[in-house]
């Protein structure tokens, strides 16, 4: 017979120290409540978490002093400078003849070079990748806070009206919800966003509209079912009996205690957004050509999988950015799922 | 039983109307002659044209009376022919393709459909496999893998490792191909040689005992099955090592190995099947899935199923196309998600009482 498996899992005896040792209650837990300090304090629990907000940080950074790193040669900085027009992608280290940026500050100490080039090549159209994947990194925060931020309030509201109101209210809006949730997103997604394309035109707008439109169901769902269980606490019946009014009860008293790990989920939710935005680019519905974005890049890609072997440079170094990026979101998503899961309350 | 079946049934027609009532929304964003694809091949040529279809089809109607003419099309009074009509099957025409969009779905449904089914059994046994080994050696090395797997496995976004795959199977060595079949395979069924009995290009080359032509197909197939399989694998490591863990603690597998049966039996016999209930609940949804079109899979081995179509279509911005698609994978979500929800209500009890 093999080991026995672990009847407690690790970590339990710590909740009895807790328990049982008057544990000192920092101001962090003080101002976001027992429940939601328990939540952050298991965001920076495992060492894949940490890893994963450390990549996080990493591709803060390089958005933020992106004009550093990549300084940038036409007036709107997203877009791609071309280096000539040549179809053919060019290996890392080519030279760089037409619109050359000046020598961003890392360039010589890591190089030993004094003129310019592409370090990690040029993609089809001499659209340089290293200046794509800088800025993408921008496009990406900006997308994926954009959608993120809309569809939560999209979901916070439609299911805390019909958690909170309950009833026949309750039963449409989930039952809307749930034909939503039918339609398979990325098609849906693409499908939109061509609608919307040649009303809007070709720019961020078609896929972040169509990706709000798709993407508000599961926030619904979550706040939902955290109101439902809050509004049966004491402290709402304390303030209903109190003749507080109702409106006034569900913004003053249910949604504060109940919106935390909704926020939380959704700030995680960065990382998806991102990917389905990465996505729609690739399959060419969005942005502008040219337009410094992760999925446009590897689109370019597409056209030359014949020759993937020598032109390895175009998928590895914008997939590999992407991959990155998602990873970090899902190393902390994963950590937030195990804190948020009802069976390990308490165990940390 | 019969009960939840009935409630199960009734959801149908409210899910179908509200799918196609979105879809149908979206429609309103184009201008009339864009929309008049939905009735007619040709592009309105003059303002006379255009004004003759807008009366005709009701284009310039409220949108209620508007929605009814798309369901069930316009007859001619003449001749007796019926104009779309999406409930008889007329999803309009594709400019963009220059066919019918109901053809579209019937050249591609048959692929998409070869490619869900050799992609279900790799799928479904690996994952699982993985899953078990990971919880039956908990904390040791391939647990530790399995869960590193799981984590990579979920971030690599499918058409990224697509790429990779292309890039180190195909282009190179040229072992494994991109899109459905060789030119000689083609030719074999233009000529007829190969006769089509289902229309599944795998099935068929086993029916025609041509076993060469089979394993064109598989070539052409293993890339897709690969990243959809390693998609999903990673989320079912993850679900069944969770869902085996719980089950090894309960009572009656302690029982099993008191009763002094081997640990082989305990895992296989006792533990394994009853740890199977979430995974049977996600391989509906993620078989489901496959049949509705994989896009970016197809799309990036130009394997020419639905989904492709579909981004072929969105691409030159074919909106009457891609809704007729939407349309029809929709339905075959709704009915396919119907089936998986009554074989659940039979193998779990609980499900029928909620």
């Amino acid at each position: 017979m093999t080991e026995q498996p672990e009847m407690i899992p690790t970590g339990d005896n710590r909740m009895l120290d807790e328990v049982f040792s008057d544990r000192k209650i920092t101001w962090l837990e003080k101002t976001l409540g027992t429940d939601n300090y328990r939540i952050v304090k298991g965001l920076f629990k495992t060492p894949a978490s940490i890893i994963g907000f450390i990549l996080i940080l990493i591709f803060v950074l390089i958005a933020v002093f992106a004009p550093a790193i990549m300084p940038p040669v036409d007036k709107d900085p997203y877009k791609m400078p071309r280096d000539g027009y040549s179809g053919e992608p060019r290996g890392p280290g080519a030279e760089w003849t037409r619109k050359v940026p000046d020598l961003p500050f890392w360039y010589e100490p890591l190089t030993g070079k004094t003129e310019m080039t592409h370090v990690l090549g040029t993609t089809q159209g001499q659209y340089d990748i290293l200046y794509g994947i800088v800025w993408g990194a921008r496009t990406a925060f900006k997308t994926g806070l954009l959608v993120v931020a809309v569809t939560v309030i999209i979901g916070v509201v439609l299911g805390s009206i019909a958690g909170y109101y309950g009833g026949w209210v309750d039963n449409i809006i989930m039952r809307i919800t749930d034909i939503f949730m039918t339609l398979p997103y990325i098609m849906m997604a693409l499908i939109f966003s061509a609608v919307l394309t040649p009303v809007l035109g070709r720019s961020l707008w078609p896929p972040l509209i169509a990706m709000t439109t798709f993407g508000w169901m599961g926030y619904a769902r979550v706040i939902r079912s955290d109101i439902l269980s809050i509004k049966e606490r004491d402290f709402v019946l304390a303030a209903k009996v109190s003749g507080v009014k109702k409106n006034r009860i569900l913004f003053k008293h249910v949604l504060p205690n109940a919106i935390f790990p909704t926020l939380v989920l959704a700030s995680l939710g960065i990382g998806d957004v991102v990917l389905s935005f990465a996505a729609l680019s690739f399959l060419g519905i969005g942005t502008e050509v040219g337009y410094a974005d992760w999925g446009q890049i590897l689109s370019f890609a597409r056209n030359w999988i014949t020759n993937l072997d020598r032109y390895w440079y175009i998928v590895v170094y914008p997939g590999l950015t992407l991959t990155f990026f998602v990873m970090g979101w899902n190393l902390v998503g994963d950590a937030l799922r195990d804190v948020l899961d009802p069976r390990m309350r308490g165990k940390l | 039983m019969t009960n939840y079946i009935i409630r199960r049934l009734l959801m149908v027609p409210i899910l179908l109307i509200g799918v196609t009532l979105i879809i149908f929304s979206m429609l309103q964003l184009l201008g009339p002659v864009e929309r008049s694809a939905l009735y007619v091949k040709d592009f309105p040529k003059n303002d006379k044209q255009i004004q003759g279809i807008i009366t005709r089809y009701g284009l310039d109607k409220p949108f209620l009376t508007q929605y009814g003419i798309w369901l069930v099309g316009v007859k001619d009074p003449v001749t007796g022919e019926r104009d779309g009509g999406i409930l008889f099957g007329d999803f309009g025409y594709s400019r963009s393709a220059s066919q019918d969009v109901i053809d579209i779905v019937r050249n591609r449904f048959p692929n998409t459909v070869d490619l869900a089914l050799w992609t279900v059994y790799p799928m479904l046994s690996v994952g699982i496999w993985l899953g078990v080994k990971a919880a039956v050696n908990q904390n040791k090395f391939i647990d530790q893998a399995a869960r590193v797997y799981s984590i990579i496995g979920t971030s690599f976004p499918s058409f990224v490792f697509g790429l990779l795959l292309l890039m180190l199977l195909y282009a190179g060595p040229q072992i494994f191909f991109p899109g459905k079949m060789s030119d000689w395979v083609s030719q074999l069924i233009f000529s007829g040689e190969l006769k089509q009995y289902t229309h599944l290009l795998s099935i068929d080359a086993l029916l025609n005992l041509r076993f060469d032509v089979f394993w064109d197909a598989l070539r052409h197939m293993i890339m897709p099955i690969l990243t959809l399989s390693y998609i999903n694998w990673a989320t079912y490591v993850r679900v069944m090592r969770s869902s085996m863990l719980e089950t090894l603690r309960m009572d009656y597998v302690t029982t099993a190995r008191a009763k002094g049966l081997s640990e082989n039996a305990v895992i296989n016999q006792h533990a394994r099947p009853n740890a199977m209930l979430p995974i049977v609940t996600m391989a509906g949804s993620s078989i489901v899935g496959l049949l509705g079109g994989v896009v970016l899979t197809e799309t990036v081995f130009n394997y020419p199923g639905i989904g492709k179509a579909a981004a072929d279509a969105a691409a030159q911005l074919d909106v009457v196309t891609v809704l007729g698609l939407a349309i029809f994978s929709g339905a075959i979500l709704i009915i396919a998600n119907l089936i998986v929800d009554v074989v659940y209500a039979f193998i779990d009890p609980r499900v029928r009482l909620a």
